[in-house]
């Protein structure tokens, strides 16, 4: 009786595996799918027309066969640029600014508010750059208005919620005997912040960093709307851009043959632009975990 | 940022099969193809269902290129095209079931009246970039189009183009309403859109000394004009006979009239 009762537990026991594991693999299978779905759509017209023609090619007029992304791939590096370097000097000010220079009371408010600003949709974003931003800088610097700058400058406020977040975690995580020591050997609170907790938390602020990065390359419906959208690598901070999965939001419901693989290659690109951040992401966070 | 990842090659996939949105209920009569076309069709299906209860038609976008290769291949009886049909597709029976007109639009603010067609052109290939040449103020032209594969840009390509391309610096965005937006609120641009959908927010720029107008449009001194096409694999016969007979009756014409378009009869 009592062997028989264990093989029904240790049978339940393999059934629940089998299952969890059905289902986990699901969840990859989905980005197996994905992956090998984008890459059979988007390589053979790369192919066809070159590696050199897509990545290298200035001109994109896909109704005359010219699939040139090299305007796209240098207005997705421009943007993100700009974005780090509007949201990751605020982001960080405000880290060390809620870990070492307020009251617990005050980051327990502050903190979920922050955080609040990453479920605000992008198309607020968007919309609240086209309507208030965007005259702004038209009336004040000339030009258009839909450009470079004002699109960093709402990438930079959306990824303030990541960078500021993660580096708040990781600044926390500094042991409180570096900071101790630090001050009892007659550092003030800023040589304190400069010189032991930002190497301390180095590579939590690396990551914060990159996923920022991720989510500005990412972003798509805020750069539709303020980013001017034009093919051209931007002569200025001023001028109009195209960001690569602007490219594909705005042409794909039109788009069909040769047109639509340029698309996926697209896709392509931006996807292995996006797994090498997150390689990079993963390595530094790793090192993290393995420091005290 | 992998789910992101992943719900964004989602979102493609779905969006880059529109026929499939849009299906159930019973549908004796296909239509699908320019988005242009496709607000007008939907009224047409709408008073022709009133009076036809049992049958069904039904609308469906995805541009003119799509539309055309889904009637080709038999997905829809009616395909909906914005501009004329071209290489292997003129095997389709095409009937002209509207005319748009295309408008050059600018700020209402803008001293610039009238243009020359050359000019637009020489606009938007980026060789004449100051509002001054025009006798306006000393400030660089914004230039808005729309993106590659519309049908109003396509329209524009083969009325003012021709050969010669858009600059790549020009401002894209992705639909009639969004260039107005841009126009009505930037003093220094200029944009095109489907001349039905001007508003007061914009002008209209003369063009060749002729305003947009249904006068100028039949007499032929307005050029910039484009058929709404429906076209049909052989012979429309069975319900989508019924459908454009209905169209292009005193009735479903006078409907488009209403919506700002010219009625072909």
């Amino acid at each position: 009786m009592k062997g028989r009762g264990k093989t029904r537990l240790e049978r339940n026991d393999r059934l629940v595996r089998l299952a969890l594991l059905v289902v986990a693999f699901s969840a990859v299978s989905v980005l197996v799918v994905i992956t090998v779905f984008i890459i059979e759509q988007g390589t053979p017209v790369m192919f066809k027309y070159g590696l050199k023609s897509f990545l290298a090619g200035k001109d994109w007029y896909p109704s005359e066969k010219a699939f040139g992304l090299l305007p796209m791939i240098i207005g997705s590096l421009y943007v993100t640029a700009g974005a780090l370097v509007i949201g990751v000097p605020f982001g960080l000010a405000c880290a060390v600014v809620l870990t070492e220079f307020s009251s617990k009371r005050v980051r327990r408010v502050i903190k979920p508010v922050i955080e609040l600003l990453a479920g605000i949709p992008s198309v607020v974003y968007g919309f609240i750059g086209v309507i208030i931003l965007v005259p702004f800088i038209r009336e004040t610097f000339g030009g258009p208005g839909l450009s470079v700058l004002a699109a960093s400058i709402i990438l930079g406020i959306m990824i303030l919620p990541t960078v500021i977040s993660i580096s708040v975690d990781s600044l926390q995580a500094v042991p409180p005997s570096y900071r101790e020591g630090s001050i009892a050997l007659g550092a003030t609170r800023w040589q304190t912040v400069k010189m032991v907790l930002f190497p301390a938390a180095r590579s939590g602020i690396v990551a914060s960093i990159i996923l920022g990065m991720g989510r500005a390359i990412g972003e798509t419906m805020a750069t539709i709307m303020i980013a001017g959208n034009a093919a051209e690598i931007p002569g200025s901070i001023l001028k109009p851009v195209r960001t690569l999965t602007s490219n594909i939001a705005l042409e794909m419901s039109y788009a069909t043959g040769e047109h639509r693989e340029a698309l996926f290659a697209t896709g392509v690109i931006l996807f292995i632009i996006i797994m090498v951040l997150n390689t990079i992401a993963n390595a530094t966070s790793a090192k993290r975990r393995r420091q005290p | 940022m992998f789910p992101r990842v992943a719900g964004l090659l989602l979102a493609l996939g779905v969006a880059f099969f529109p026929a499939c949105r849009r299906s159930g209920e019973r549908a004796d009569l296909t239509l699908a193809g320019s988005t242009s076309i496709q607000p007008f069709a939907d009224k047409w299906a709408e008073v022709f269902m009133e009076s036809h209860p049992d049958y069904g038609v039904n609308v469906q976008g995805g541009g003119s290129s799509a539309g055309i290769q889904a009637c080709k291949s038999g997905a829809c009886q009616i395909g909906m095209s914005s501009r004329e049909l071209k290489g292997d597709e003129k095997d389709l029976v095409e009937i002209v079931v509207a005319r748009d007109g295309l408008a050059v639009i600018v700020h209402p603010t803008n001293p610039v009246r009238g243009v020359k067609l050359a000019e637009v052109k020489q606009i938007f290939s980026g060789d004449l970039r100051n509002w001054k040449l025009l006798g306006g103020p000393d400030r660089e032209i914004t230039v808005v189009t729309r993106e590659e594969g519309s049908g109003t840009r396509g329209a524009f390509q083969e009325l003012v183009m021709g050969k010669t391309r858009i600059f790549r610096g020009a401002i894209t965005e992705d639909s009639n309403g969004t260039v107005r937006e841009i126009v009505a609120h930037d003093p220094y641009s200029i944009g095109f859109i489907s001349l039905g959908l001007v508003n007061e927010q914009v002008r209209a720029l003369e063009l060749d000394g002729a305003a947009g107008n249904e006068a100028n449009i039949l007499n032929g001194s307005y050029k910039l004009v484009r058929p709404f096409l429906f076209v049909s694999l052989g012979e429309p016969e069975g319900h989508a006979k019924a459908f454009i007979d209905f169209v292009l009756s005193p009735e479903g014409q006078e409907l488009v009239r209403k919506e700002g378009l010219l009625s072909v009869r």
